[in-house]
C-alpha cells in the first residue's frame, strides 16, 4: 500500500509540549491556569437570541459570507470602535472562529516561496497555516526587554524581497503585549514602503487595560488596502464554543477568501450568527463588565508576582501574564512539570508559543479571584522552595 | 473611581482594604478616604450579608404587600410611608407607579405574625384604602445573586 499521508502535513512538527498537556489533563485535582478562553458564560441575552432562532426554525445555511444583518453589525462595530470603514457586502466575511479567517487569509494571499513573517511568541496556528498554504514562515523573535512588541528594526531585518505578509498578533496571546499607536505607526510605514500585506489578528481587541484602547493597524495611512483585519466573538463576548469570527479587508482579497470559505465550510453556524447580532447590538455593557473584572485580576497577579519577586513585565492586553522563570535555570517545560508535580498547579510553558517563549510561562487570568489566590499561594511556595534549594 | 469601588463592594463588602486597593489599582489611603467619605455622605448606607434562610432551620416568612393609600395635602405619600416603615418587621417600602402606591416588603416568623400586621396595623391606618398581600414561596435570585447555584468549571484544563 502507498503512503496515505501528505508529506506536507506529516512534516509539520507537532506541538513540543504535547506530553505536558496529556499529563496535566489527566490530573483532575489540579488547579489549572492554562486555558485560553474566558471563564464567563456567554451573556444570557445573547444565548437567549440563539435559542430563539432555534425555536423559530432558523436552522438553514446562511449566505456564504454570513447573515447580511450580522455583516452590517460587524461593520458598524468596526466603525464605532476602531474607526474602520468596510462594506458589509463585499469586504466582510463571517468565519468559523478567528482561526478559520487566519487559515483562509494565508491561503488566499500566498504562493509557494512567499515569505510570511510571524512574530513569536504568539498563537500556535500561524506557522502551520502558512506551511499548509505553501508559504514559507519566517519567525521574528520578540523580546522581553521590548515588552514583546514588534520593533521596527526587527521587522526591517526580517524583510527580504520574497516577504509578502506580516502577521500582527496583538493584543498578544501568550504575552499579553499590546502595540500602541506610536509603535504601530512605525510598523505601518515600513509595510507601505516594503509593499507588505498584513494579517492583523485582533481577536483580543476588546481586552486592553490602562488608558489606551486597542488601535487597528488598518487605520493608518496606506494600510487599509493592504490589511486583513481578523476579529471574532470568542474573547470579547465569551463565546468560544459558538465558533464565530470574521475578516474584513479589500474586496479583491475578500472575494478569494470567500471562495475558499464557500468550498471548505459553506457558511458559519447559523445559530451562532443570530446570537452574534445580539452581542454586537446590545453587548457593550457585558464587555465592559468582563474587562473590568479581568483588569482587577491582572492587578492582583502583578502584585502577587511582585511579592514573590518573580520578574514579569506589565501586560496591557488579552488575559495572560507571561512571567520570566530564567532565574531558576530550568526550561519552561521542566518548570511547568515540576510545578505540576509539586503543587498541582498547571501553567503553559512559554516554549509552546515558539522558541522565543523559552524561559517564560503563560498564566491565564480567565479564572475567579478565589482560584487565582489559591494558585498564587501555591506558586509562591514553589518559587520559594526552588530558591531555598539553590 | 467611586463607581468602581461601589460596584465592587456591592457584591463583596467583606473585601480587605489592601486587596481592594490592589484590585482597583489605587492606593490604600485613597480607597479608605473614599469609603469614609461615602459613608458620611450616606451613599454607602450599610454593609449587609446575603443569607439563604431556607438553608437555616429558623422559620421565616416573607410577604410583598401592595398598598393603595390617599396621599396627604402638602406631604404627599411621605408621611404615610413613614408610619409604615417605622415598623421593624418592614424590610423595605417603595413608592410605585401604576395600580397601587406603596410596595411594602415584610419579614415575619409565622404566617400569623404577618397577617396580624396586615389586618391590625397596616389596614387600620387612616389613609390606607386597600392592601393585597402576596407570600413569597421560593427565592431563586436575590440582590443579583442566584441562590442554590453551584459553579462548575467545564472548560478543558489547558488550551492554547
Amino acid at each position: 500500500m502507498r503512503n496515505p499521508l501528505s508529506q506536507t502535513i506529516v512534516n509539520i512538527k507537532p506541538s513540543g509540549i504535547r506530553r505536558f498537556f496529556d499529563i496535566a489533563a489527566e490530573r483532575k485535582d489540579t488547579i489549572s491556569l492554562g486555558v485560553g478562553e474566558p471563564d464567563f458564560d456567554t451573556p444570557w441575552h445573547v444565548r437567549d437570541e440563539g435559542i430563539y432562532s432555534l425555536e423559530k426554525g432558523r436552522t438553514f445555511y446562511t449566505s456564504n459570507a454570513g447573515l447580511k444583518e450580522l455583516r452590517e453589525e460587524i461593520c458598524r462595530y468596526l466603525s464605532r470602535r476602531m474607526g474602520l470603514s468596510y462594506d458589509p457586502v463585499s469586504e466582510t466575511l463571517v468565519t468559523v472562529g478567528g482561526s478559520e479567517a487566519i487559515d483562509i487569509a494565508l491561503r488566499a494571499m500566498t504562493d509557494p516561496g512567499d515569505e510570511v513573517l510571524i512574530p513569536q511568541p504568539s498563537y500556535v496556528s500561524y506557522e502551520p497555516c502558512a506551511i499548509l498554504a505553501g508559504a514559507k514562515p519566517v519567525i521574528i523573535e520578540l523580546k522581553n526587554e521590548n515588552e514583546f512588541r514588534l520593533m521596527p528594526e526587527q521587522l526591517l531585518e526580517a524583510v527580504t524581497d520574497k516577504t509578502k505578509i506580516l502577521i500582527m498578533p496583538y493584543p498578544n496571546n501568550p504575552t499579553g503585549a499590546i502595540m500602541g499607536k506610536e509603535d504601530l505607526e512605525k510598523i505601518a510605514k515600513i509595510c507601505v514602503e516594503k509593499d507588505l500585506f498584513v494579517i492583523s489578528d485582533e481577536i483580543y481587541a476588546e481586552l486592553t487595560f490602562g488608558e489606551n484602547r486597542h488601535v487597528s493597524i488598518a487605520s493608518f495611512p496606506g494600510m487599509r488596502e493592504r490589511t486583513i483585519v481578523i476579529n471574532g466573538f470568542s474573547k470579547a463576548y465569551a463565546m468560544t464554543g459558538w465558533r464565530l469570527g470574521y475578516a474584513c479587508g479589500p474586496q479583491e482579497i475578500l472575494k478569494q477568501m470567500t471562495k475558499i470559505h464557500q468550498f471548505a465550510i459553506m457558511c458559519a453556524p447559523t445559530t451562532s450568527q443570530y446570537a452574534a447580532v445580539e452581542a454586537l447590538k446590545n453587548g457593550d455593557g457585558d464587555v465592559e463588565m468582563m474587562r473590568e473584572s479581568y483588569n482587577q485580576r491582572r492587578n492582583f497577579l502583578m502584585e502577587a508576582f511582585q511579592e514573590m519577586g518573580l520578574s514579569c513585565f506589565e501586560p496591557f492586553g488579552a488575559f495572560y501574564v507571561f512571567p520570566c522563570i530564567k532565574e531558576f535555570g530550568m526550561t519552561s517545560e521542566a518548570f511547568a512539570f515540576a510545578l505540576l508535580d509539586a503543587k498541582k498547579l498547571a501553567v503553559v510553558p512559554g516554549s509552546a508559543f515558539g522558541e522565543s517563549g523559552e524561559g517564560f510561562v503563560r498564566i491565564s487570568y480567565a479564572y475567579s479571584l478565589k482560584k487565582l489566590k489559591t494558585a498564587m499561594a501555591r506558586l509562591a511556595e514553589f518559587v520559594q522552595e526552588l530558591r531555598d534549594q539553590k | 473611581m467611586r463607581e468602581k469601588i461601589l460596584t465592587f463592594i456591592e457584591k463583596n463588602s467583606r473585601v480587605e482594604l489592601k486587596e481592594l486597593a490592589v484590585l482597583l489599582g489605587m492606593s490604600e489611603v485613597d480607597v479608605a478616604n473614599e469609603l469614609e467619605a461615602m459613608e458620611n455622605e450616606g451613599i454607602i448606607c450599610g454593609y449587609h450579608t446575603l443569607i439563604d434562610w431556607d438553608k437555616v432551620t429558623t422559620e421565616r416568612i416573607n410577604a410583598v404587600i401592595e398598598v393603595r393609600v390617599t396621599p396627604q395635602r402638602g406631604r404627599g405619600f411621605d408621611s404615610i410611608a413613614e408610619r409604615i416603615y417605622k415598623y421593624p418587621e418592614v424590610e423595605s417600602v417603595y413608592l410605585m407607579s401604576g395600580g397601587y402606591d406603596l410596595l411594602v416588603m415584610l419579614e415575619g416568623k409565622t404566617l400569623r405574625e404577618v397577617s396580624t400586621f396586615v389586618s391590625e396595623k397596616l389596614s387600620t391606618q387612616e389613609s390606607v384604602l386597600s392592601t393585597a398581600t402576596h407570600f413569597i414561596l421560593k427565592k431563586y435570585k436575590d440582590h443579583g445573586t442566584i441562590l442554590h447555584q453551584e459553579y462548575k468549571d467545564e472548560r478543558e484544563i489547558l488550551s492554547l
